[in-house]
């Protein structure tokens, strides 16, 4: 497969795109800071700092080289007859090309993916651990996966496409997310006798700024990964914003009527989280889907959003306070789907990628993660807990005016 | 932590048997019936990796 030639043109148009592309890892991080606790904000913050240094470092020696390109050099399988291209080979430390623009788009992949597992583990993942599994995320399970997709792999040779990252970026951190939570456990108090405590984020409005941040970082991903993987025309730019926007209104309107009708009153930090499953989903299809279909999109993974939360913190005992394993593993997994629907995409190709995030990722993400666990704890300890993680790890509060009591204490006044 | 190793070996075996299904088989239902039967393990090997994920707050 030859490698894709842009234009110079296009090239501008992907380099400015990419310039606002931070601004979806910024909003990220405030949403997650706050829907976590008040006395481990500045922990969230700090940990989404690291999470992003640390992938992004762990891509440059590494993941660029796993990654890859297409065209360029590559360990090749022969099966069945027929090349199946698995990992890539370029030289470490960002060689061959150097930074060009699809090495750039894959730093700022691995950044957002690192981003993701931090809201899953919230309130009890130590700064640590968050760092060394940033690394593992950004230089090796997510360039494999981005390879597969982005650097030509054995999925792009099936016909499969994810040009905005629904899979590689969304699914990959959501999917490590869910392994994290497995490994790391719920927090304390949190499913004990009867019902599971409802632990509410600290910050709505955090939250809420948090979505029209990244709106503006999708719309730069999104364009730059449809011009880069997809060769989109500056032409199609107005195509990919106007389908961006359109999914996630439709589906954080979905959201708010459903916990309106559910709960009475429209939830504001689900809506929040329907209005970044939007995001997510149109990741994979802004540039292939009529608007139409980009709204009816966004509707299905910002309707399925609460259904999706109560059943993992309710039924299914997995503490997710980020929200990260329905927005991002589901939502980017629903956008996949939905391209083969919708997008007149080779759907058993579409199909296979959804099979082998959650049939090689997800046992790929959780088996190193927990061999890391051996070796380096990643759950703080109970003390950590009680005390609150900024104090804990950081030695001082993000709100240092405001008085914040531990576990025992508030125990102790309630009896 | 036996349980959510098989539920991982499970969701691995089917995805092994997704990718079987596109090198062995040319094309047509035979194809997509072995990949949907590959898919069909992977959700049991999910389920019994939330089951086992379960189970510790049940003891």
């Amino acid at each position: 497969m030859a490698p894709r030639e842009l234009s110079e043109i296009q090239t501008a148009v992907a380099a400015v795109c990419l310039l606002l592309a931070p601004l979806a890892a910024a909003g990220l991080t405030l949403t997650n800071a706050g829907l976590g606790r008040l006395r481990n904000a500045a922990h969230a913050m700090m940990a989404a700092l690291c999470a992003i240094a640390a992938a992004a470092c762990a891509y440059f020696v590494l993941g660029r080289s796993i990654q890859g390109e297409t065209g360029a050099a590559a360990h090749v399988l022969m099966l069945g007859g027929k090349p199946w291209d698995w990992l890539g080979a370029m030289p470490l430390f960002f060689g061959g090309p150097g930074a060009d623009l699809a090495g750039w788009i894959g730093l700022v992949g691995a950044s957002l993916a690192a981003l993701i597992p931090p809201g899953s583990g919230a309130d009890r993942w130590r700064l640590a651990a968050v760092s060394v599994s940033s690394a593992i995320l950004g230089g090796l399970t997510f360039p494999l996966f981005a390879h597969w997709t982005w650097g030509g792999g054995w999925l792009a040779q099936l016909g499969y496409r994810d040009p905005g990252g629904a899979g590689v970026i969304h699914a990959v951190g959501g999917l490590t997310g869910l392994a994290i939570t497995w490994i790391v456990g719920p927090r304390r108090g949190k499913y004990g006798s009867g019902m599971p405590m409802a632990i509410p984020g600290h910050n709505a409005v955090f939250v809420l700024f948090g979505c029209l941040l990244s709106l503006v970082g999708w719309l730069g991903l999104n364009a730059a990964g449809s011009v880069i993987f997809g060769g989109a025309e500056a032409a199609t730019l107005p195509r990919i914003a106007v389908n961006t926007v359109l999914s996630a209104a439709a589906a954080a309107l979905a959201t708010a009527a459903v916990t309106r009708y559910k709960y009475t009153k429209p939830d504001a930090t689900l809506t929040a989280n329907g209005w970044t499953a939007g995001l997510v989903a149109s990741s994979a299809v802004c540039a292939s889907v009529p608007p139409a279909a980009a709204l009816l999109i966004g509707l299905i993974a910002g309707g399925s959003v609460t259904f999706t939360v109560e059943l993992l913190d309710l039924r299914l005992e997995i503490d997710d306070p980020g929200g990260s394993i329905s927005v991002h593993a589901l939502g980017g997994l629903w956008g996949i789907v939905a391209l083969g629907l919708f997008g007149h995409g080779n759907l058993l190709a579409q199909v296979v990628g959804v099979a082998t995030l959650a049939g090689f990722i997800l046992p790929f993400a959780w088996g190193v993660n927990a061999l890391m666990n051996l070796r380096l704890r990643q759950r703080v300890a109970v003390e950590g807990e009680h005390q609150g993680m900024d104090l804990y790890e950081l030695g001082a509060g993000a709100y240092p005016e405001v008085v914040t009591h531990d576990d025992h204490t508030r125990q102790d006044s309630i009896d | 932590m036996p349980m959510k190793i098989a539920g991982f070996g499970l969701l691995l075996a089917g995805w092994l048997l997704v990718l079987a299904a596109l090198v062995l088989l040319p094309g047509g239902l035979a194809r997509n019936a072995f990949a949907a039967a590959g898919l069909g393990v992977e959700a049991v090997g999910l389920v019994l990796a939330v089951r086992a994920h379960r189970m510790p707050d049940r003891k």
